[in-house]
């Protein structure tokens, strides 16, 4: 088990146009030894390019990875004593399921009592006893993605184990299941674990941090609460939550904030800020009025069984609220916004009240 | 049930005329001709069985058939290996890509004819450049005259002329396999060997079993290349089931024991293919039933 610690990493795709697009933009790290991270964040952000970064698949163009303080980034993955697990299962299909669980312990000349103790242990966790000694490529794509979590899980002497979106190929049911277990495990062992995903209930429900990325970048490092709370961009505060954050264009002076001509209080005072300025707030917290709050336009009623999303127009721009079921919704209703969730951002990053 | 209308059948009548007239006619003309005698005049007496027993009992046959099954042998035992490494060898990406492909695809369009005149020529002690060399070098190299020499070049011009195409095959079963089993493999800190055996080797499995089957098929009938090269000799030594057929039916003009070693000759080639038919069902099964249950 290790701490990670990335030190201007940046990585660059060979392309024939060496000015082309960064995958990774000068990273600054440090994860701590023993923690649960994740890291969040659409398709093409270089998320999976970050991992192999940290498991040595990948030699970055440009800065240093340290493990514990040691440079390891001239190491082979295997030097770098790294469990990864992939998004789609891999499995040798001509050996069994033990014997697949076996391979990494074995390629490392572990004594042969020791890799079936622990063979059995994985198995057992994996609920594949019953059939260990069946060839890989006769299971299900379930259970071959299974087969790749226990390869990541068998070593037990691994600084770090990656995983690259595992669950992409597993039914929702064993989902929660096989993440419950992760979970199980990180908590027993306390092995440094990464998480690649870009499903936030996912990374919400596994790591203890959450980071989450964008275009090559890190735009935010936090608990699940930080990142639902006080969203450091307006682009990590639309990617989580279902709907995402209410970004509203708005003007800001002091304590109160103008959104579509209507004065908004806001949580304390803010300097005056002339570049592009957006006002924040988590449909979770407006809730509908009849009598005070902001007058607004019922667009569109979404029940989507658990609670109602209601759009709402003001004069131009468009709120989602979430209100519970059974909740009577006018055509005209009035919002209130709840002061102390606004955040306010300029140029998509988030500004501190001075006070 | 109710009668189903029958039109359809007209519409596969010209591929059963033409298919007719290109396979089952010859073929049942050679049937016809593996259980009569003729003595001329266009006049036939049934003889039943008696070429296929006189054939299958007759020295010459059974030896053109070890020559032959030697000579596939050992033309799988060395293009198959050699084939694989060639193909694990060449780059899987880059400009190399391109040049290597042509480079291979090469001896391939080479006729058949035209290989054994090359050999034929490149191997002469008096003027080829392999056979003059090896003989200043003081090597009694000499095709003409030497079984072993004569074999080791008619082995070596097949290795030369169709090696590619196993490469050509490996290399397409190695380039689809998907990079993240390399990357799992690195992970799990897998030897280059394990790498080979336990991911490689079953991925190339399938195109890898239709290369043993066509380089087997085609050197069981090998005809044209050593006809040119040593003309079946010294000797006997060369001389394969093809060679050995078409002297007796074009040289001796025995129509009917030439007739009926076709059909044996035919009829081993069909159990092969059988053969190897069942083994890639069996394969195609396995695959369908492990897709069934994901």
């Amino acid at each position: 088990m290790a701490s990670i610690e990335l030190k201007n990493i940046a990585h660059q795709y060979p392309s024939e146009d060496k000015s082309g697009p960064y995958a990774l933009s000068s990273l600054n790290e440090l994860w701590q030894d023993g923690g649960a991270y994740a890291l969040l964040g659409p398709s093409g952000c270089g998320k999976t390019t970050l991992l192999n970064i940290i498991s040595g698949l990948l030699q970055p163009s440009e800065g240093r990875v340290l493990f514990d303080g040691v440079d390891v980034t001239d190491l082979s993955p295997e030097k770098r004593n790294i469990a990864q697990v992939f998004q789609f299962p891999v499995v040798y299909d001509t050996l069994t399921v033990a014997e697949n669980l076996a391979f990494p312990l074995k390629n490392r000349g572990m004594a042969k009592d020791k890799i079936s103790e622990r063979v059995a242990e994985i198995l057992s966790m994996l609920g594949l006893s019953d059939r260990a000694n069946e060839k890989a490529h006769s299971l299900t794509a379930d259970d071959k993605q299974k087969i790749s979590l226990g390869r990541g899980l068998v070593r037990t002497d691994v600084k770090a184990i990656l995983f690259d979106e595992p669950l992409t190929v597993i039914d929702p049911h064993l989902k929660w299941q096989l993440r419950t277990e992760l979970k199980k495990i990180h908590q027993q062992f306390r092995h440094t674990m990464i998480y690649v995903t870009h499903d936030q209930t996912e990374a919400l429900t596994f790591a203890d941090k959450v980071i989450v990325m964008y275009g090559g970048s890190v735009l935010q490092i936090g608990t699940p609460e930080e990142l639902f709370e006080t969203p450091a961009h307006t682009f990590v505060g639309q990617f989580i939550g279902s709907p995402g954050m209410n970004i509203l264009k708005a003007n800001v002076d002091g304590a109160l904030a103008i959104v579509d001509r209507i004065q908004v209080a806001l949580p304390g005072n803010y300097r005056k800020i002339d570049d592009e300025v957006e006002l924040g707030i988590r449909p979770e917290y407006i809730s509908l009025s009849q009598t005070e709050g902001i007058q607004a336009e019922t667009v569109s009623i979404d029940d989507v069984g658990k609670h109602i999303i209601v759009r709402c127009r003001l004069e131009h721009q468009i709120v989602s609220v979430i209100v519970p079921e059974g909740t009577s919704i006018p055509d005209k209703p009035r919002l209130v916004f709840a002061q102390d969730k606004i955040n306010i951002y300029q140029n998509a990053v988030l500004v501190r009240p001075t006070g | 049930m109710k009668t189903q209308n029958n039109k359809a059948w007209f519409l596969v009548l010209p591929v059963l005329i033409l298919v007719s007239i290109s396979a089952i006619i010859p073929l049942m003309t050679v049937v016809n001709y593996s259980v009569q005698d003729t003595f001329g005049n266009n006049e036939f007496f049934w003889v039943g069985t008696e070429w296929f027993q006189e054939v299958l009992n007759s020295e010459r046959f059974l030896n053109a058939l070890k020559r032959t099954l030697l000579f596939s042998a050992l033309i799988l035992a060395i293009e198959i290996p050699l084939g694989i490494f060639i193909a694990l060898a060449m780059p899987k990406r880059g400009i190399g890509v391109s040049f290597c492909l042509v480079l291979m695809a090469l001896p391939l369009l080479i006729p058949w004819n035209v290989v054994g005149t090359i050999w034929q020529v490149f191997g002469r002690v008096d003027i080829g450049l392999l056979g003059h060399g090896l003989a200043s070098l003081g090597f009694d190299y000499n095709y003409t005259q030497n079984v072993f020499d004569a074999w080791v070049t008619l082995i070596i011009m097949d290795v030369w002329h169709w090696t590619s195409l196993v490469v050509l095959l490996c290399y397409s079963g190695l380039v689809a396999i998907p990079e993240v089993y390399y990357q799992a493999a690195r992970i799990d800190g897998a030897s280059r060997w394990s790498v080979f055996r336990f991911i490689q080797l079953p991925k190339i499995k399938r195109v890898l079993l239709i290369a043993v089957l066509l380089r087997f098929m085609d050197s069981f009938m090998i005809y044209t290349e050593p006809f040119v090269v040593t003309g079946g000799g010294p000797g006997n030594s060369t001389t394969f089931l093809s060679i050995d057929l078409v002297q007796m039916a074009v040289g001796q003009f025995d129509l009917g024991p030439a007739a009926a070693m076709s059909l044996v000759y035919f009829l081993i080639i069909l159990l092969v293919c059988w053969i190897f038919y069942t083994i890639m069902t069996s394969f195609d099964a396995q695959a369908a039933a492990s897709q069934k249950k994901g």
